[in-house]
């Protein structure tokens, strides 16, 4: 089992779930254990939602969809082609 | 040339996410309608080619990144690794949890403490091989792998350059809410 150190410093692969399957056994058997390093997990993990949630909530400009739309009909860089 | 109608089905619906992460890159509207413009012109060209059964939010969000750099790492002077702050490990957490009782009532979430603007202003101030990781991880949840694959960067720096630019944003939240006086600077 990970000790207090390791655990930390494997706390944000951890997160981004690429850790390799022993050794988040190795993590999650810490964190069952030990509250100081289970607090820190669920305050980073709580930051990552605050984080996305945040910042991917900027509201599309009008009319953008359309414009876009507009390049799948027209000719529009003059090569003949739709598009 | 792609079917149009398929085409839109099937990618019109990331448009909101690609104009947020757009937002980030460029930071400001009118570019960022550029970008996702021309990333949806580049995308219907190329739909031909893109292999029917893999991640079509990955293949758009890899030409919206490249449209971006391509476009805009140009203009911009390189980012020095010295324009991040060095900052220890669990910085935000231990200040957070160092805040008086009196100053965070119970209901005080993380998600409260931080306004919108103050997130997007901490992301969008880290330099751009910083940002573009921390974008593409912590935002829209990419795998390291498929990060270096848009950056077109190894794996061990997609990890060094999202662990760097990570604690560089939340030193950049401290000092928002050291600001705020929410915390003792």
């Amino acid at each position: 089992m990970a000790d207090c150190a390791e655990t930390i410093r494997e706390l944000e692969t951890f997160l981004d779930s690429q850790l390799a399957p022993e050794m988040r056994a190795s993590i999650e058997a810490h964190l069952g254990g030990c509250n100081d390093c289970l607090q820190a997990f669920d305050f980073h993990a709580e930051l990552r939602i605050v984080i996305r949630e945040k910042c991917r909530n900027d509201e599309l400009p009008p009319g953008l969809l359309s414009r876009i739309e507009l390049c799948f009909d027209e000719d529009f860089d003059g090569d003949g082609d739709i598009g | 040339m792609a079917d149009r109608n398929e085409f839109a089905e099937q990618a019109m619906q990331f448009a909101p996410q690609l104009y947020s992460a757009a937002m980030r890159m460029t930071r400001n509207s009118a570019d960022a309608e550029d970008v996702v413009q021309e990333t949806y012109l580049r995308a219907y060209r190329g739909f031909g080619n893109f292999a029917e059964g893999t991640n079509l939010r990955a293949w758009l969000f890899r030409i919206l990144t490249n449209t971006y750099i391509n476009r805009y790492r140009a203009k911009q002077r390189r980012p020095q690794e010295t324009d991040l702050a060095e900052v220890e490990d669990l910085y935000l957490y231990k200040r957070i949890s160092g805040l008086d009782v009196a100053s965070r009532s119970a209901e005080d979430t993380l998600f409260d403490l931080f306004p919108d603007d103050e997130v997007k202003a901490a992301l969008e101030a880290l330099p751009e091989s910083f940002r573009l990781p921390v974008l593409l991880a912590d935002v829209e949840g990419f795998s390291y792998k498929e990060i270096a694959e848009m950056l077109d960067v190894p794996i061990g720096t997609v990890m060094s350059r999202l662990h760097r630019g990570r604690k560089a944003m939340q030193k950049a939240l401290i000092d928002f809410a050291t600001e705020r006086g929410l915390l003792n600077g």
